[in-house]
């Protein structure tokens, strides 16, 4: 029962049924909203029991963990979970990076007649040619302006490094047993991907208003909130994370030795900044 | 008490508590045997209901002109058929079979994330419940066919978004499977189980558990982005936006390739148990069997492009796809040698799985040929589309896939159950079976190659014959598997008693636990040495 003897395998446990039928509400909600039969209210529903899944799931944990249940070797399955979980998500973006790459590389310059051709070309969009950002032949979405890299994008990318750097500041003071200096460092990083996510609400709205860049312009428009959407939407959850752990810090937990729950959340901190480079990169400056 | 892994207040070592009771054993349990079980169980039903649905299909296509079903239909039931038969069946069943052995064969008190396994199992009956209700939504289910290519599935009804929100689900459900097995294998082996003592069957899911966690999150994406297209007026696969259907197909197949490695590579695990057993020698060159899996796992994410020869890609990519995927055959074809030099010499007996597994090995193999044949770019131009693919596909994964899993459950149901299966009812079941597919599925090579195109309804007069020879397959091969159900009934309520180790030649750890494996193995891991090991 040590902290280093046998593995901890729990009795029962009622938060995976309570994760699927709350996973089946949310996801029967949004596709009846999807057809229009429905508004939000059995969305909703669905993402209370989620939330309530999720707080008493890891609430479990916390319990089990913070009463020396798991050993070296419960931590290191945490491990392989976290990092496996965090390559998934990596593939995901692949597929948006993936769709991005194909279309400026391939679908477009095809269109335009390139690389032989010359049929699609001459009888469907025998006027189209291709510059990049583009809303296609069809110029779908209306007379738009590119979103630059330069002010806004640029800010948001320094936020975002400077909070993988604070973060790695707090995970030094915890491994130095320095709780307050941990503590501050943590509410600094969350601090600074609240004001990323205000910025880019703050872009999103510029983009709409001033720039007439829409979800439906087109290639560029699909693209462009497709990957910064997404990606905000880790920055959200990742955010959330850091103030569940700073709560639990608060709280007393984690050592200077063991701290898997903070680390996972750090590793996940640091996979969304990474995320948002190579998107800096594509979608902003290329 | 050091050791004990579950019950803290339990001294008595062995007399852990065993299963709770009622239903909620099943809806709660953290245990990788009754998760085993409903993987199991699910992938039955689903098996079932998938195959009602093909006999639907062969029934339309006994004689030409529309009898049964209108066409509409019948591309509902070729959709759902194969998205059941792929998520529903083929692949829980496999995770079904990683839940039950992985833990007894490397030595594991259970799977390394018990309370995630569970979420993982019980995310699919409600993915699926959602999936089977669209055929009964306005505008049917999906009848785009499984590989969901727009434009054409865009056109589907008020089930579009159920759809592929359950394919997210079962997206989900399969990645955390994935995480656990390879958390399981990485942590949670005996002392002494080394990667190179490992079973093969552990090795198979082990990569194919990485494959599960690279592709499925890029199929998420493509049906996220078809879901955006159609609801949210985005243009991923639409050209006047400056997108290309041709898009999706490259996002679909770069998951769907290694998604049919998904379903074979577990097969070849199971096989590489079985042939040893009942040869009564070890298995033939295992490490190059260990090298020979992740060859083809690392091939197969640079070939998804011999889906799409017609599609209009450059030359260069034809000749690469083309070029990559002949590249295959080889750590296939030492696979297969593998196998037969296992069998060379060897003192073979032939009981049910066996049977299967030879079966699997002959017939894989002529599936693993017309897959060669439609490797050739130039002459896929011919065969595309038409049903010489059909029965390729099927004959890889019905007396490929499905057998490789008859195997595995006729090999270890005396151990999961402690009761010995009907042995003659179970030959009557494997020549019904073996038979059946043959009748079903190689006329359908014939077909193909006169031209008769894949997914129609109806057929000109020439195809007639065939079409009527395949359809009586069909039925003696559906109907055989009722007998598998009332097999495998019957061995769970009653039959002889099985021994520890079930066969003479079986090695490996499952075999040195009781018959009935207890509710919690292996709480004291067990010591492997070269001598007790697998490999």
């Amino acid at each position: 029962m040590s902290a280093n003897n046998g593995y901890y395998v729990p009795h029962q446990s009622i938060w995976p049924i309570v994760g699927s039928i709350g996973l089946f509400i949310t996801m029967v909600g949004l596709a009846n909203m999807l057809t229009g039969a429905w508004n939000a209210t059995v969305l909703l529903i669905g993402a209370a029991i989620l939330l309530f899944m999720l707080f008493g799931w890891f609430g479990a944990v916390i319990k089990e963990s913070e009463s020396g249940l798991y050993s070296q070797q419960v931590d290191r399955s945490f491990r392989w979970g976290m990092g496996w979980f965090i390559f998934s998500e990596i593939m995901f973006f692949a597929a948006f990076f993936g769709a991005l790459f194909y279309a400026r590389q391939f679908a477009l310059p095809w269109m335009a007649g390139d690389a032989g051709r010359l049929a699609t070309h001459e009888f469907l969009w025998p006027a189209f040619e291709y510059v990049w950002p583009s809303s296609g032949p069809g110029e779908l979405g209306g007379e738009f302006q590119p979103m630059g890299w330069w002010a806004l994008p640029t800010i948001n990318t320094l936020i975002l490094i400077t909070s993988s750097i604070t973060l790695t500041f707090s995970h030094e003071a915890m491994r130095h047993n320095q709780r307050q200096k941990h503590i501050n460092w943590l509410a600094l990083t969350i601090v600074l991907g609240l004001i990323f996510l205000g910025l880019q609400m703050y872009e999103y709205v510029y983009a709409y208003t001033e720039l007439n860049l829409r979800l439906e312009t087109g290639i560029y428009g699909s693209t462009f909130y497709m990957l910064t959407g997404f990606h905000g939407l880790h920055v959200a959850i990742g955010a959330i994370i850091l103030a569940v752990i700073l709560g639990r810090s608060l709280r007393g937990h984690f050592t200077a030795e063991r701290h898997f729950g903070f680390e996972a959340a750090v590793w996940y901190w640091h996979f969304v900044d990474v995320v948002w480079l190579f998107l800096f990169i594509c979608i902003y400056v290329l | 008490m050091a050791a004990t892994t579950h019950d803290v207040h339990d001294g008595h070592g062995e007399h852990h508590h065993g299963p709770a009771k009622g239903l909620g054993r099943w809806l709660f349990t953290t245990n990788h045997k009754d998760i085993g079980t409903l993987y199991l169980l699910f992938s039955l039903l689903m098996f079932l209901i998938g195959g009602s649905m093909a006999l639907i299909i062969r029934a339309e296509l006994f004689q030409p002109g529309l009898q049964l079903v209108d066409p509409h239909f019948f591309n509902q039931m070729t959709t759902m058929h194969a998205l059941i038969m792929v998520f529903g069946a083929v692949m829980p069943a496999f995770v079904g079979l990683a839940n039950w052995m992985l833990p007894m064969m490397i030595g594991a008190p259970d799977m390394a994330l018990p309370r995630m396994n569970n979420w993982s199992f019980w995310i699919l009956p409600f993915a699926f419940t959602m999936l089977l209700s669209t055929l009964f939504m306005p505008g049917g289910g999906p009848a785009s066919g499984w590989t969901l290519y727009p434009p054409l599935v865009l056109q589907t009804g008020d089930a579009f978004p159920f759809v592929i929100l359950a394919i997210h689900l079962m997206g989900i459900s399969s990645i955390m499977g994935a995480i656990n097995v390879i958390a399981t294998i990485f942590n949670m082996r005996a002392p002494g189980m080394t990667l190179m003592r490992m079973p093969l069957f552990v090795w198979t899911w082990l990569i194919t558990a990485f494959l599960l966690i690279a592709v499925m999150p890029v199929f998420a994406g493509a049906v996220t982005m078809l879901l955006t297209d159609k609801y949210f007026a985005t243009s991923f696969f639409n050209p006047a936006g400056g997108g290309d259907p041709v898009l999706f197909q490259h996002i679909f197949w770069f998951f769907g390739h290694p998604e049919v490695y998904i379903m074979i590579l577990p097969a070849f695990g199971v096989v590489s148990q079985i042939i040893p057993t009942f040869a009564r020698k070890p298995l033939f060159g295992y490490h190059s069997m260990v090298y020979a899996t992740a060859a083809i796992a690392f091939l197969s994410f640079i070939v998804w492009g011999h889906h799409m020869f017609t599609v209009g890609m450059p030359l260069t990519a034809e000749l690469f796809f083309m070029y990559a995927t002949m590249l295959i055959a080889v750590p296939t074809g030492v696979k297969v040698f593998n196998w037969v030099a296992t069998m060379w010499r060897g003192a073979m007996t032939f009981e049910t799985p066996m049977l299967f597994s030879i079966a699997f090995v002959i017939l894989f193999t002529i599936g693993g040929f017309s897959g060669l044949m439609l490797a050739i770019a130039p002459a896929d131009f011919q065969y595309h589309d038409t049903y010489f693919v059909v029965a390729h596909f099927h004959y890889v994964l019905v007396p490929g896939a499905v057998f490789s899993i008859m195997a595995a459950v006729y090999y270890w149901l005396p151990k999961w159950t402690g009761h010995m299966y009907n042995e003659r009812l179970s030959r009557i079941h494997f020549w019904l079976s073996v038979i059946g597919v043959n009748i079903l599925f190689f006329p359908q090579h014939f077909l193909g190659l006169a031209g008769m195109p894949r997914r129609v309804p109806d057929y000109a007069l020439q195809f007639t014959e065939w079409n009527m020879v395949s359809s009586i397959g069909a039925f003696i091969y559906g109907i055989s598997q009722l007998l598998f159900v009332y097999i495998v009934i019957q061995t769970i309520r009653a039959g002889d008693k099985a021994t520890d180790q079930v066969w003479e030649g079986a090695r490996g750890l499952e075999w040195t636990v009781p018959s009935p494996a207890p509710y919690h193995t292996f709480d004291t891991p067990p010591k492997i040495s070269a001598t007790n090991a697998h490999g």
